[in-house]
């Protein structure tokens, strides 16, 4: 097919660019020049090349960290897009329900991080919260504060509570949109219940699905507050993600160079990830 | 304006320079020939210039990164294989 292609249009996107500049360009140009420098405050810098970023990658703490980051990425994907797909397929489409769900739905992501995690702390601790409580009475040890276990749980469900609803609301926002000529063909045919998802559902959804994944990786990549309320990165360091000792490193330590040299290859991590997920995800509508 | 809260240094200043100044190229690129020319290469996927900028980039950054990680030799050297690198992904991506 043979497009028309204006340049001009270009010009339409300078005042977004503009925006993106100042909130993430300068910020980012600001993070490689201390990456690259020493300093011990009153904004005065010391040359030090990249002696941060040998520093960084030779400290089992960062690669802990790292692992750490992906296990949780990749365990609260496996557990909320299939979840989130399953619940859209079982909202109602038509009547009050659909405005009751609908709200019902958004008003886990209307709460901030950190009230989530307070409301998880209380509700978790064996003395007086209702889950812990629950949980011990059942004769189950259970304590998030001091079994890594038990602070892993804690900390996936917290998320999966906190954000499956986003995964819901963008695989609904899917399903809707698929024209009832589809299901009534589909129903001439004979086709099972699996196959409208195989065949019709899924593929509809597809692109939103791409978008949920995409957001909820990088979202959960970038964990911070939520864990740091719940567990403060312990017990140990058995919650301690990548921003959870970025912020321990910079703001805690005042290691400047150290968590700048740290920040630019976690967002080379984020970048890469997200740039292979997109691309193989959308691969095939392009060569379709 | 007072930029010294940024912390600048001549290096850092240079390679943000280089990267503006490869992002204007390919603006005037893309002016006079506009469509990005896509084409599908050895990635099997499609790709226009800017994405293979992009995949150049992204590319340098992890061979830099990678050559600090495992080596003590020069970082010219990896800018060297970056270089060498990002002609690859032009000619054949």
């Amino acid at each position: 097919m043979n497009k028309t292609w204006n340049n001009k249009a270009w010009f339409m996107i300078l005042p977004a660019m503009l925006m993106v500049m100042i909130s993430a360009v300068i910020p980012l140009m600001t993070v490689v020049n201390y990456s690259v420098q020493d300093t011990f405050g009153n904004n005065e810098f010391f040359w030090n090349g990249t002696e941060w970023f040998r520093e960084v990658l030779e400290s089992d703490r960062f690669w802990g960290a790292l692992v750490r980051n992906f296990a949780f990425s990749f365990t609260i994907l496996l557990i909320e897009i299939p979840l989130g797909v399953f619940i859209a397929l079982h909202m109602p489409r038509k009547g009050i329900g659909v405005s009751f769900c609908l709200v019902l739905m958004a008003l886990p992501l209307l709460i901030p991080w950190n009230v989530v995690g307070t409301i998880f702390q209380l509700l978790c601790r064996t003395d007086i919260g209702l889950v812990g409580y629950a949980i011990a009475s059942l004769g189950i040890p259970y304590s998030y504060a001091a079994d890594p276990k038990d602070a892993w749980i804690t900390v996936v469900v917290m998320d999966v509570w906190h954000w499956s609803s986003l995964v819901v609301l963008l695989a609904y926002a899917g399903l809707v949109s698929i024209p009832d000529a589809y299901y009534q063909a589909a129903r001439i045919d004979g086709a099972s219940r699996w196959s409208v998802f195989r065949y019709i559902q899924l593929p509809k959804m597809k692109r939103v699905l791409i978008i949920a994944f995409l957001l909820r990786f990088m979202d959960s990549f970038m964990i911070y507050t939520e864990p740091f309320v719940v567990t403060g990165g312990g017990p140990g360091t058995s919650t301690t993600f990548l921003s959870i000792d970025l912020v321990k490193r910079a703001i805690g330590q005042f290691d400047l160079g150290p968590a700048a040299a740290m920040s630019i290859i976690y967002f080379l991590i984020i970048l890469l990830v997200s740039w292979v997920f997109y691309t193989v995800m959308t691969s095939n509508d392009e060569t379709a | 304006m007072d930029f010294s809260w940024m912390a600048w240094t001549l290096p850092t200043a240079l390679f943000f320079i280089a990267i503006f100044a490869m992002l204007i190229g390919m603006g005037v690129w893309e002016y006079y020939s506009p469509g990005g020319s896509p084409r599908v290469g050895i990635l099997r996927i499609e790709t226009t210039r800017g994405d293979r900028l992009f995949i150049s980039l992204l590319g340098a950054a992890y061979i830099h990164i990678a050559w600090l990680g495992l080596t003590e030799l020069s970082l010219w050297w990896a800018l060297a294989l970056s270089i060498v690198y990002a002609i690859g992904v032009f000619k054949f991506v």
